[in-house]
């Protein structure tokens, strides 16, 4: 039999090949209409338009004051006020003080809450947009349009995102909040969750819980656009008061830029010594429980642990 | 069963061809009964998952993804035994492909179907799957995934399909009156009125040609978009450039091995040694070990990389890597998964089938490993002060897991039973036996139909 017919020509490759080329690209056309931008929940938002202002909200944390609370003997009050006031399910900790090492020994406290980044590797890669900036530059989350793929979690360089691995376990008060991304409670199971710098507080022109609950004024919420930030005690000019005390981002040269800016110390006498004894307390969950309902036994025929 | 000495070549090819899927022992229903309850086993496992959410895993905040993960890599790694490598020998016209290519292409096709499975099993709202079509956007590498991996069970399906047609033809002529209705509807309707005319024959061969060279660029984007699940990520140990090509190259190695394992299955329980020779072996085994020459050298490239210059998470993460928690992982990777096939390849001391069948079988269970090592310890690095994350995985992670291997290989023998597994009109015309198969004898018709 003839064995011409079987193999391609040159001609006809190139003939294909083309073709395909060209096919592919008519095909593609319609893709760039569907590069959206990350903007889920538009109209359900809970957007409220008394405030028309464009907000570039950020936080100062000015690190040579916060002793992480152990000179009260408390767990850190900025955590604290954080879970009693949205809930927050067991084992997350949305604003988490961590000691980390001085270069010259010791340690110092480190409050870290979602870096609201402005450049969010976390909304990049979302395939949904259930994650997203809203107009005043705090990253949200949309939870009943989250998938729970933890894609976000992976992509988050500061680990300040948790998952609802379970039914989170919650006071019966919760269930009363109105949900809304501003505002994430009660917290749903299966999706991902995180700081929201109390937008709903914000917008309302409240400070966000924790730094309400500081007790050493150590927080402080900012606008960029309008140059002020405030601790609730006093209020400073913003970028003056980040110049003068030599502010800087959290792993700046990931090119996140974090709208959370640390001021370290100036010498002072900040964090503690090595032979301070004093521990960082864990945050409490007054409630109780034990972070998720209907826990099942770590084997198949367990029973429910609960 | 006799037959006449006038048994030429292709009718004693159909015959042996075609005759497991006319006759089942009963070792084979058992068989099927026993991956059917490990199936069943597994889905209950999700069940139990999806009653109590993901908690049931091991998987915490600091080490989010597990063992799915892992098996997703791994699955759609030897998916590319198939389509890819098939395609590739018949772009090159290599002759020797045409009794392998069939069993490459099923691997691709039951791989992905299952490996596709195992991201929609480690979504925490497998519930809203159907938010993907409706809100998806095309920046999160996981959607490049979701394009890449349909079409790409898209086209192995097709390509899978059209050196079908030939076989599913004969088939349906073969059948014989005692076959159910329902079987010869069946082969009737996949052959697609293929009566063999030379229009027809000409419109498959080009359609097969354009599908092999289609296919090519579609597998190697399956892939790397899989690793770019990983490297778009700031992680260590993920945050590299060669991720694409070392996913690829890693895939088509597995693939490679698996080909080698179920082709010698299939050699002895489907009595196929005369179409499935040593040569064939030989050859796929050549394959095994540049695929492992060069997975060596990406691998020493990736690590040394980093390595050398120690960045701070990286050195976390080689720490954990080759002395800390992840060592015996690591190393019985390294030796069981490279030093020891690439030996078995090399020196030829022992018999070659059974030698190059225990370099495959290590070959998967090392590349397994080596796709826990990608996943799990880059997650258990510290990204803020803290300590190491640690991951075990729960009974329901091992029971999916077992449940989807099962299901791989449940399929597979299915479908063993219900197309031939070795593309009769191919090796028919690559022998030159028969040119284009010749209308049987009635003798001839009478055997097979009562094998049938």
């Amino acid at each position: 039999m003839q064995r011409k017919d079987k193999r391609l020509t040159r001609r006809q490759f190139i003939k294909g090949f083309t073709g395909t080329l060209g096919l592919l690209a008519a095909a593609a056309y319609p893709v760039s209409g569907l590069l959206k931008p990350a903007r889920a929940a538009e109209g359900h938002t809970g957007e409220t338009a008394s405030d028309a202002r464009n907000r570039a909200w950020c936080m100062v944390i000015d690190l040579k004051r916060c002793d992480g609370c152990i000179g009260l003997g408390t767990p850190p009050q900025c955590t604290q006020a954080c879970i009693n006031g949205h809930y927050v399910p067991k084992g997350q900790e949305w604003i988490q003080v961590y000691e980390a090492d001085l270069p010259g020994g010791g340690t110092y406290f480190m409050p870290t809450p979602c870096y609201q980044c402005e450049n969010p590797p976390c909304v990049n890669v979302c395939p949904v947009a259930a994650t997203y900036r809203d107009r005043d530059g705090v990253v949200l989350i949309d939870h009943r349009r989250c998938i729970g793929c933890r894609m976000c979690m992976g992509a988050c360089p500061y680990h300040r995102r948790f998952f609802n691995w379970g039914q989170p376990e919650l006071p019966p008060e919760a269930a009363l909040a109105e949900y809304s991304p501003l505002y994430p409670v009660p917290a749903v199971r299966g999706t991902v969750i995180k700081c929201m710098f109390c937008a709903h507080l914000l917008r309302d022109g409240k400070l966000p819980m924790c730094v309400q609950g500081c007790p050493r004024k150590v927080l402080y919420m900012g606008d960029l656009n309008e140059d002020v930030a405030s601790n609730g005690v006093e209020v400073v000019k913003l970028s003056m008061f980040l110049d003068t005390h030599n502010a800087y981002r959290y792993k700046e040269d990931l090119g996140t830029q974090p709208r959370i800016f640390y001021l370290p110390g100036h010498g002072q006498a900040f964090g503690r010594k090595p032979n301070d004894p004093r521990p960082l307390q864990p945050p409490v969950w007054g409630w109780g429980g034990d972070g998720y309902d209907n826990r099942p036994g770590p084997w198949p025929w367990g029973e429910e642990a609960r | 069963m006799r037959f006449g000495g006038a048994e030429n070549y292709s009718e004693r090819l159909e015959r042996t061809v075609l005759s497991p899927l006319a006759r089942t022992s009963n070792r084979y229903y058992y068989f099927l009964f026993f991956l059917a309850a490990v199936v069943l086993w597994g889905l209950y496992a999700f069940i139990v998952q999806l009653s109590y959410g993901l908690e049931v895993t091991g998987m915490r905040d600091i080490v989010i993804w597990g063992l799915y993960l892992v098996n997703f890599v791994f699955f759609i790694g030897i998916s590319h035994a198939g389509t890819l490598i098939s395609a590739i020998l018949r772009v090159t016209h290599a002759q020797w492909r045409t009794s392998v290519t069939r069993m490459a292409e099923l691997i691709t096709v039951v791989a992905i179907s299952v490996g596709a499975l195992m991201p929609i099993i480690d979504l925490g709202r497998p519930d809203r799957v159907w938010h993907i079509i409706v809100y998806g956007r095309f920046q999160s590498p996981l959607m490049w995934d979701i394009v890449s991996i349909t079409s790409y069970l898209t086209g192995s399906l097709i390509y899978l399909y059209l050196p079908l047609i030939p076989d599913f033809a004969l088939m349906r002529d073969r059948l014989g009156q005692e076959a159910s209705s329902l079987k010869r509807k069946l082969y009737t309707f996949l052959a697609v009125g293929w009566r063999n005319t030379p229009q027809q024959r000409h419109r498959l061969e080009k359609a097969i040609g354009i599908m092999a060279v289609l296919i090519i660029p579609i597998a190697v984007s399956v892939h790397t978009v899989v690793s770019f699940v990983f490297s778009m990520l700031l992680r260590p140990g993920w945050d590299s450039t060669i991720f694409g090509i070392y996913f690829v190259i890693g895939a088509i190695f597995s693939g490679i091995a698996s080909i080698i394992i179920v082709m010698a299955i299939f050699r002895k329980f489907f009595h196929l040694e005369e179409y499935i020779t040593e040569r064939h072996f030989r050859n796929l085994g050549y394959l095994l070990i540049v695929s492992l020459a060069l997975y060596l050298y990406l691998t020493v490239s990736e690590y040394l990389t980093v390595g050398y210059k120690l960045e701070v998470e990286e050195k976390h993460l080689l720490e954990i890597l080759m002395f800390g928690k992840n060592a015996l992982w690591f190393w019985s990777f390294v030796v069981g998964g490279m030093v020891m096939p690439a030996f078995l390849i090399v020196f030829r001391k022992l018999p070659t089938v059974p030698r190059l069948v225990t370099a495959s079988v290590l070959v998967n269970i090392g590349m397994w490993i080596k796709r826990f090592v990608i996943v799990i310890p880059t997650l258990e690095v510290p990204l803020m002060p803290f300590e190491f994350g640690a991951y075990h995985p729960s009974w329901v992670e091992w029971s999916i897991t077992a449940g989807a291997f099962a299901a791989f290989i449940l399929i597979f023998a299915i479908l063993a039973k219900v197309i031939p597994l070795i593309s009769i009109w191919e090796v028919a015309e690559e022998t030159g036996a028969a040119q284009p198969l010749p209308e049987p004898s009635a003798e001839s018709r009478g055997v097979v139909r009562r094998a049938l």
